[in-house]
């Protein structure tokens, strides 16, 4: 079977997001709604969702979501998983039967921490995950490690999105995110893998568009350890996040300045101070521009970002009604889940509608609890 | 005579062909309630009838419509009025992109805000010429490759620095005409665009829209015309016309 970059994929697509500002959870039953109402923007060839906040009983622990071809390379996976993790519970993921999804490959969840005595000294918790996903993605064939993050989780598969969110039980779940892709895809080699979210630690993009700059962004990403393996634009902006919020620890304000840069015919305009910061930006990210047409929302354990391209080339809304924001492709996948927003807006080309938990300033905050957690392994061993 | 169909969770596929179904028995107006996002309503359809939408009616809106009334009692989405040929469109609400793309003919009334590229390529030929007036204000790349047709921008109720139309306004137009309700920036404008004085003849246009516009959404008519407008034409009306072959 052909995977991804083996075959072109222009994509059409449908995203929508639901985030409690307070963190309060809520069942997968209203974004699967919300998805479901533009239900003709995807073709059932790709669906899927982020939920955050799903798993609080192994909140510390990473929740490894992984498609397997077949029993070998799981066995093969397993093994470097038991090296690298002490792995707490491994199951496959509840499904149901619906009888639009086709032959799905076999899913499985691992909940584990890393061996204290196998991080390198130069290495962060957080790049060992990294780099024990890479290593699967890229060496072990038939095997995808699609969810990587703590106390949340990607589900999705070949399908219609409402489809896949009833085939993973996703109204069983509670979280306090949710953000839900359906995919439209004009031709697909129809692998699993190839579905939205896109997800690397906490982080998940959901992504409507197709970005030109793909080849300029993935061999700047290499030289950072990443390997595109799926050779699509959406596992690109994935890691580009990855590598501006918590690798080089960038403010988010900035990220979003780089992949969506303005204009230099708007950075004219601007005063001198700023001036100066978006042309060291543009100048020292240019590699990392996303050009093209796109609409995404990036989730993270402490709330999510939308974001359209310069041009606004794909459509976007976004809703607030009391703690919840709302975002979407088209309004009337808000209202359906939300009848009377307080507020209503399209968000123009590159201004961002950022979606923060209460008392936080920042999507990331990976690595807060991660000396204490390094610390209590080592004593445990 | 008026039909009533509740259109909550009708695929929109149905939807349409009940509408076809109700229109062809004659009816003077049909109303849909609960409308959600079906696609495609009132597309290609001819005839002097009145819709009434209440509703968020999906992308698609009345593409090739051919002399149908659509009343919006809600936002619209985006791509509404595509090619449309004849009819009237009145929007209690915003509208999302692209709003009148390539459209030849009829008039379409915003009470709101309206998105990016809203009156793309409109165009205009003898009695063919297609309006569309936004009250509050509009996207980027508004009127781009415009080439024939009117469009009325009023800026009502704009918060403190809110521009009337966003940047790029008229990139690549090179016909019909653009009055706004307010100051533009040169920054603001496309290359093959500039602004000219409202002349008597330009007053009397907008008046006649104006008026409709009030009308339409209960809005005082002396008072939105209380604030001067601009004009806003192409410099050349075939800018590219030696882009390709140099005669």
């Amino acid at each position: 079977m052909l995977k991804e970059g083996q075959v072109r994929i222009p994509a059409g697509c449908a995203i929508s997001g639901i985030m409690n500002k307070k963190g309060e959870v809520f069942s997968g039953r209203d974004i699967i709604k919300s998805i479901a109402v533009m239900h003709d923007r995807s073709n059932g060839l790709g669906g899927g969702f982020a939920a955050y906040g799903i798993y609080p009983e192994f909140k510390n622990h990473y929740a490894f979501h992984l498609f397997y071809e077949n029993k070998k390379v799981k066995q093969e996976t397993e093994f470097v998983l038991n090296k690298l993790f002490n792995i707490e519970l491994a199951e496959p993921i509840p499904t149901r039967d619906v009888s639009s999804i086709g032959k799905a490959p076999l899913i499985w969840r691992y909940f584990a921490k890393p061996k204290a005595n196998q991080i390198q000294a130069n290495e962060t918790e957080a790049e060992y995950v990294v780099n024990f996903v890479m290593k699967i993605n890229s060496e072990l064939e038939g095997a995808y490690v699609f969810s990587s993050g703590k106390n949340m989780g990607t589900f999705k598969g070949v399908g219609y999105p409402e489809d896949i969110g009833d085939f993973y039980r996703l109204d069983e779940y509670k979280g306090y995110i949710w953000t839900a892709h359906g995919r439209f895809p004009t031709n697909t080699p129809g692998w699993w893998g190839g579905a939205h979210p896109f997800s690397l630690l906490d982080w998940t993009i959901v992504h409507n568009g197709e970005i030109s700059s793909y080849d300029a962004n993935r061999r700047y990403l290499e030289m950072y350890g990443y390997k595109c393996t799926l050779q699509t634009d959406t596992e690109a902006i994935t890691y580009i996040f990855d590598l501006l919020l918590r690798k080089f620890g960038l403010p988010l304000d900035s990220a979003i300045n780089i992949v969506a840069a303005p204009f230099w015919s708007k950075i004219s305009r601007m005063n001198p101070e700023q001036q100066k910061l978006m042309k060291s930006l543009r100048a020292v990210f240019s590699s990392l521009l996303i050009n093209g047409p796109f609409s995404i929302i990036l989730g993270s354990t402490n709330g999510f970002m939308a974001l359209n391209d310069r041009l606004k080339l794909r459509s976007l809304v976004a809703a607030e009604k009391g703690d919840n924001l709302y975002i979407a492709s088209e309004e009337s996948a808000i209202l359906e889940i939300c009848k009377n927003p307080d507020k209503t807006w399209a968000p123009r080309g590159g201004e961002p509608v950022i979606g923060l938990l209460d008392g936080k300033e920042s999507l990331y905050c990976f690595d807060e609890t991660q000396e204490e957690e390094v610390v209590r392994h080592s004593v445990a061993l | 005579m008026s039909v009533v169909i509740d259109a909550k969770g009708i695929y929109y596929k149905d939807l349409n062909e009940r509408i076809r179904e109700v229109l062809r028995t004659g009816v003077n107006e049909l109303v849909l309630d609960n409308v959600n996002g079906q696609r495609y309503i009132g597309d290609g359809i001819s005839g002097s009838q009145t819709l009434v939408i209440n509703g968020t009616p999906g992308n698609d809106m009345a593409a090739y419509m051919d002399g149908l009334k659509l009343i919006i009692n809600g936002n619209a989405q985006d791509a509404i009025g595509n090619t449309m040929n004849d009819g009237i469109i009145i929007i209690h609400g915003n509208a999302g992109d692209t709003l009148g793309y390539a459209m030849r003919g009829g008039e379409i009334y915003v009470k709101g805000n309206v998105g990016y590229r809203v009156g793309i390529h409109m165009k205009g030929y003898k009695d063919k010429n297609p309006v569309i007036v936004v009250g509050g204000r509009a996207g980027d790349f508004f009127a781009e490759y415009m080439a024939g047709g009117i469009q009325i921008v009023l800026g009502l109720d704009l918060p403190p620095g809110e521009k009337i139309v966003g940047d790029f306004c008229g990139t690549g137009m090179h016909g019909g005409v653009i009055y706004l309700r307010g100051e533009v920036e040169e920054y603001q404008l496309g290359k093959e665009v500039k602004v000219v004085p409202v002349e008597e003849e330009d007053l009397i246009i907008i008046s006649k829209y104006v008026k409709n516009y009030a009308e339409f959404f209960n809005i005082d008519y002396q008072e939105i015309m209380q604030k001067p407008f601009v004009k806003l034409i192409p410099y050349n009306t075939r800018p590219y016309g030696n882009l390709y072959a140099k005669y």
